[in-house]
């Protein structure tokens, strides 16, 4: 049987893999939101886990409006990020574990869900620069990765609800997996932040800080908004908290927080880093 | 900034905030078509040797070449732009998103950095130790 050790839920700008690829780590402006990572690094270090599931949305490097899935679940031997039009690659390759994106598949399917399934993928900035803030360096990435795009770019969105159940039904189709693989689970992007419009620059910390206030003891909470809701409390961009509240809708085991870190500003976004621990429930 | 219309068609109004929307996708179409095509460094260099042959190459329509020429970031909204394809094309004009949100809200750069900086917060938890206690 597969365990979920964990989820992993962090910002995603496309201006930290700007600093990564510069070395600014250290630098005032960036140095609070990179040491959130420390306790990442630890964790991962400790566990190791043998694949990622990212939840995460495509800002326009695979997908385009011509044809524009509500929920893509990734199948392929591998994945690479390329130029999003500002010129930053990232060089490493992500490796796909093709059998266990097919049991995920056929599994949420079975749960009625109707995902596009992709053989051959780009991934964006949402799954790079979370993958380059967890594993820095130039080693290959230890670990096989599935993507799971959900669309946060063209309404109507998913619902909150729909994609906590995804995640629900993704977890359910990771723990009946035969292999003994340990994997961990990802929700990329947000917090709070809105790039256009007359209310561009807008940050809601408490908002923000009710989602993370919940998201590992009473992630039903952050249910109670519709998409439009969070348009109007997170900003148009802030509704990537969609992919966070698919992941920790994977963890379907006894959940707590282990770490968070709240830093504002990161470029225009109130940016957030939490690690949760997802472990068996006990029963009598 | 939004069509008064929308009101009238019983759309939710978020001011300040458009919501891309199928009438904004399919009215946007070409405009988003043109930005998504950035992604290229060749056509990135196309568009700054010429642009009017590159916004005829993806049929712009006449209210998104205008806005395109006049680097009107909420005209650009207005004819249907999302903000995840025109940030291609600011990219190109050297404009990276506080130079957007500056210039969407009428403030001065340094005024929307410091609004942002503004907020100056950082807030950890870590219960890590904890656990290997």
């Amino acid at each position: 049987m597969s365990k979920i050790a964990g989820g992993i839920f962090t910002s995603h700008v496309p201006g930290i893999g700007g600093a990564i690829a510069k070395g600014l780590q250290q630098d005032p402006y960036w140095k609070p939101f990179f040491d959130g990572f420390e306790p990442v690094h630890q964790w991962l270090a400790a566990e190791k886990p043998d694949v990622a599931v990212v939840f995460y949305n495509d800002h326009g490097l695979n997908f385009f409006l011509d044809k524009m899935p509500t929920f893509a679940i990734g199948a392929a031997a591998e994945y690479r990020h390329e130029d999003e039009g500002w010129g930053i690659a990232f060089q490493r390759p992500f490796e796909g574990h093709q059998d266990l994106s097919w049991h995920i598949i056929e599994e949420v399917v079975a749960s009625e869900f109707d995902p596009v399934t992709c053989q051959s993928m780009l991934v964006d900035h949402a799954v790079a620069v979370p993958f380059e803030l967890c594993w820095p360096g130039k080693e290959a990435f230890p670990l096989k990765l599935i993507p799971i795009a959900v669309n946060t770019v063209q309404h109507p969105l998913p619902s909150p609800k729909r994609c906590y159940n995804l995640g629900q039904a993704v977890g359910r189709a990771i723990e009946s997996w035969g292999g003994d693989e340990k994997v961990v689970v990802f929700g990329t992007g947000g917090l709070s932040h809105q790039l256009e419009g007359g209310r561009a620059g807008h940050i809601n910390v408490d908002y923000d800080k009710f989602c993370l206030r919940n998201l590992a003891p009473d992630p039903e909470a952050l249910l109670q908004h519709d998409t439009l809701d969070i348009v109007e409390l997170a900003g148009s961009q802030g509704v990537e908290i969609l992919n966070w509240i698919a992941a920790r809708g994977a963890l379907r085991g006894s959940v707590r927080e282990l770490a968070s870190n709240y830093h504002i500003p990161i470029s225009n976004t109130a940016a957030a880093t939490v690690l949760l621990e997802n472990s068996d429930k006990v029963h009598a | 900034m939004l069509p008064t219309s929308d009101a009238t068609k019983g759309k939710r109004i978020i001011p300040g905030t458009p919501v891309f929307d199928g009438e904004q996708a399919r009215s946007g179409y070409a405009l988003n078509a043109m930005c998504y095509a950035f992604n290229s460094a060749e056509l990135r260099e196309a568009f700054v040797k010429d642009e009017e042959a590159v916004m005829e190459r993806f049929n712009l329509t006449e209210q998104q070449r205008d806005a395109v020429r006049k680097r009107d970031i909420l005209a650009m909204l207005e004819a249907g732009g999302n903000v995840y394809y025109l940030a291609k094309l600011a990219g190109i004009l050297g404009l990276n998103v506080q130079d957007l949100g500056a210039l969407q809200t009428g403030m001065e750069l340094e005024d929307f950095k410091a609004a942002l900086l503004a907020h100056g917060l950082t807030e950890t938890r870590n219960f890590l130790s904890e656990k290997a206690a």
